[in-house]
């Protein structure tokens, strides 16, 4: 076992236990808590990667942005909600049947198919990941096109957002 | 070796140093806790009312227009790396692309999501 | 290549000499040598930030008229240590109805996100922690940490105004952070990387004569984000008594004090680093890295000079008009000025070094006139709205 397999599995560990924590949690404080810590631990999966402007991009974006409105959103709700309700409704057992059955169906596929069990080799020194980003994003034979799609995207967001809030008020 | 991985080490041994210095303090100090000290604090009164706020709508427009405009800047990081390179056409285009954003701030703006009251 | 010209690489290679000598294997001798450099240089910056303690309040001092600390040691110097002393032996209370788990993690991570955005700081050309490639978002992660952290410590205080003051807090931050991240997109245009030790090389011309409007509108969005006056409107004294940190007392709340004026020197190091050419100075930092690291930390002083002066100078913005700010002047100005500074480098690319200058300099200055302009006929206009019902009135008389 390599150093790089033994970290892996660590943060995997992690990560996994901490979405499971999230979904298990009573208070919804903690679950958005535990929800930081799952995304912290995708962003040291994408470090493993030698994906470092996703790993930071994660950080800055989910950690930074996404789960701070999260707890802004539970902030909302009035306090007697919080840490109510059952955990578990009554048709558990057929959930948790089909989640087994997509997880081994799931294995299945990826058991077949060739690149599961190699090693990734190691990027050649040298490789500019974000400058070859920078190229994809604005060259015309490139990506330019969903460059600005997303900004429009981005744009629909806000509107709706803005839209659902000004009725409220 | 993977440079994240010295990272990483940063953030250990960054961990270390205040957890280390918490510690030290919670060894070191005395332990005579009573009810009285450890009630919330309001300017040395009692507490009135519940210790939870209503919290203001406003603070979450804020961090979502917020959310919208850190993807749009982490989108131009890329783009302002290969900037030298690419001469008027990615200007343009980053330019287009800030354009409509800007359009969204100023709508926001006119529809009175960014005032504080 | 001897140590007085590469002393991190010698003193790393000599340890690890030593310790694959006595038999462990080179992978982990690279990660022990690594652990120990990395916990050397945070114990410096730590003895460096109960040094930052003293000057803070001497400076504060000063520009109150007064002599500030002078008893303990020649000049007050030991006041620092005894404030140190006097928070380690302080009790360690967690309120009652408080969130244990979260109310003690809150002031560890402040501080760890303080000290992981070292890892990228080059204090020389040599020596530096690691020379990340995406170094400028790195900053804006370790600062995404840091305002979780203050949320975290609001919410588990159980105490309305730690609430109010952390939520407060997290929305000023978060709103400058729109113009902190487009003003560093700036020295990525001109430096076409993200690295900061790429950023300090291609600085044959320190940046801030390049884009002196960016680097003005980075300092006032990296004051708002350290949370220091004149934007500290959840630490108020007056207003919120002290904020997300009213509950912490002894260490923890060292740990929020100190990690908030390192933060200080952190961003005057940037500062310095971005727009003012971090630790070059006329090619004396070839001449050794020790006089590179204390040409950097000079620089960062004088930063850290400039955002205590801000500080002890003007007075609190209102929340209000602190977003207002932000989001209707600050925001749309840094992406102009960001859209112009591309225009005009697409422009004058192949130009000579001193019409290229010139021109941004230029352009930098008549946008800031522009915006002025704007800003001063909206006033009038304001002005005159509320000042024509009064001179009608007086026309009546």
């Amino acid at each position: 076992m390599t150093a790089q397999q033994i970290i892996f599995l660590i943060v995997a560990v992690v990560t996994l236990g901490s979405a499971l924590m999230v979904v298990t949690s009573r208070n919804l404080v903690h679950s958005a808590l535990w929800l930081v810590s799952t995304l912290f631990g995708v962003a040291i999966i994408y470090a493993l990667l030698n994906a470092g402007f996703l790993a930071v991009v994660q950080v800055v974006v989910y950690i930074g942005a996404i789960a701070i409105l999260f707890i802004f959103a539970v902030m909302l709700t009035r306090k007697e909600q919080l840490e109510s309700g059952q955990r578990l409704n009554s048709g558990w057992w057929l959930g948790a049947i089909i989640a087994v059955l997509t997880f081994g169906g799931l294995f299945g596929m990826l058991q077949s198919w060739s690149g599961f069990s190699k090693v990734s080799t190691d990027l050649p020194v040298g490789f500019d990941a974000v400058g070859q980003l920078g190229n994809a994003l604005t060259t015309p034979t490139g990506f330019v096109l969903p460059f600005e799609v997303a900004s429009v995207l981005l744009l629909a967001a806000l509107v709706g957002a803005v839209y659902l809030a000004f009725n409220r008020k | 070796m993977n440079e994240w991985l010295y990272v990483g080490l940063f953030f250990i041994v960054g961990l270390i140093i205040p957890v280390g210095a918490i510690g030290v303090a919670w060894i070191l100090g005395p332990k005579k806790s009573n009810p009285i000290k450890l009630t919330t604090y309001e300017c040395g009164i009692e507490t009135v009312g519940d210790s939870w706020v209503q919290f203001k709508a406003q603070y979450y427009i804020f961090a979502l227009v917020f959310l919208v405009f850190d993807v749009e800047t982490v989108f131009l990081f890329p783009w302002a790396v290969r900037l030298g390179q690419l001469g008027l056409f990615a200007v343009i285009e980053g330019i287009v692309f800030v354009a409509i954003l800007i359009a969204g701030l100023i709508y926001t703006w006119r529809k009175g999501m960014l005032e504080w009251a | 290549m001897n140590f007085w010209n590469d002393p991190l690489k010698i003193a790393a290679d000599w340890l690890t000499g030593i310790l694959t000598g006595w038999g462990m294997p080179a992978v982990a001798a690279g990660i022990l040598v690594a652990f120990l450099g990395t916990l050397l240089l945070i114990s410096l910056l730590m003895v460096m930030d109960i040094f930052l303690v003293w000057l803070e309040r001497k400076v504060v001092s000063r520009f109150q008229d007064r002599i500030g600390p002078n008893r303990v040691g020649p000049f007050g110097l030991i006041q620092p240590f005894a404030d140190i002393i006097k928070l380690l032996i302080k009790e360690d209370t967690t309120p009652e109805g408080a969130d244990r788990v979260v109310y003690n993690i809150a002031p560890m991570l402040s501080m760890m996100s303080v000290l992981i955005l070292w890892a990228i700081v080059p204090l020389a050309p040599v020596i530096l922690g690691v020379d990340l490639n995406v170094g400028l978002l790195y900053i804006i992660a370790a600062g995404a940490i840091g305002t979780l952290a203050i949320i975290m410590a609001g919410w588990s205080s159980n105490n309305k105004f730690a609430t109010i003051g952390a939520f407060r807090q997290v929305a000023v931050m978060v709103s400058f952070e729109i113009p902190m991240v487009a003003m560093l997109l700036i020295p990525t245009i001109f430096a076409k990387t993200m690295g900061m030790n790429g950023i300090i090389q291609a600085q044959n011309i320190p940046y801030f004569i390049l884009s002196p409007l960016g680097a003005l509108i980075f300092l006032v969005a990296a004051i708002a984000e350290l949370g220091r006056a004149p934007f500290d409107l959840s630490e108020g004294e007056s207003e919120l008594v002290s904020g997300f940190n009213i509950e912490y007392s002894g260490m923890k709340f060292g740990m929020f004090y100190a990690g908030e004026l390192l933060h200080a020197l952190t961003f005057g190091g940037f500062l310095a680093i971005l727009f003012f050419g971090g630790y070059r100075f006329f090619g004396l930092e070839k001449v050794s890295p020790f006089l590179a690291i204390v040409i950097f930390l000079a620089k960062a002083m004088v930063g850290y000079w400039v955002i205590m002066w801000v500080r002890y100078t003007m007075m609190r913005i209102r929340i209000d008009h602190m977003l207002a700010f932000n989001w209707k002047f600050l925001t749309p100005l840094s992406f102009v000025l960001l859209m112009v500074t591309a225009l005009m480098n697409a422009l004058l690319a192949g130009t000579s070094v001193w019409v290229y200058s010139i021109g941004m300099f230029l352009s930098n200055v008549l946008i800031a006139w522009i915006a002025l302009e704007i800003v001063r006929a909206y006033s009038r206009n304001e002005r005159e709205k509320v000042e024509a019902p009064k001179v009608a009135a007086e026309a009546h008389h």
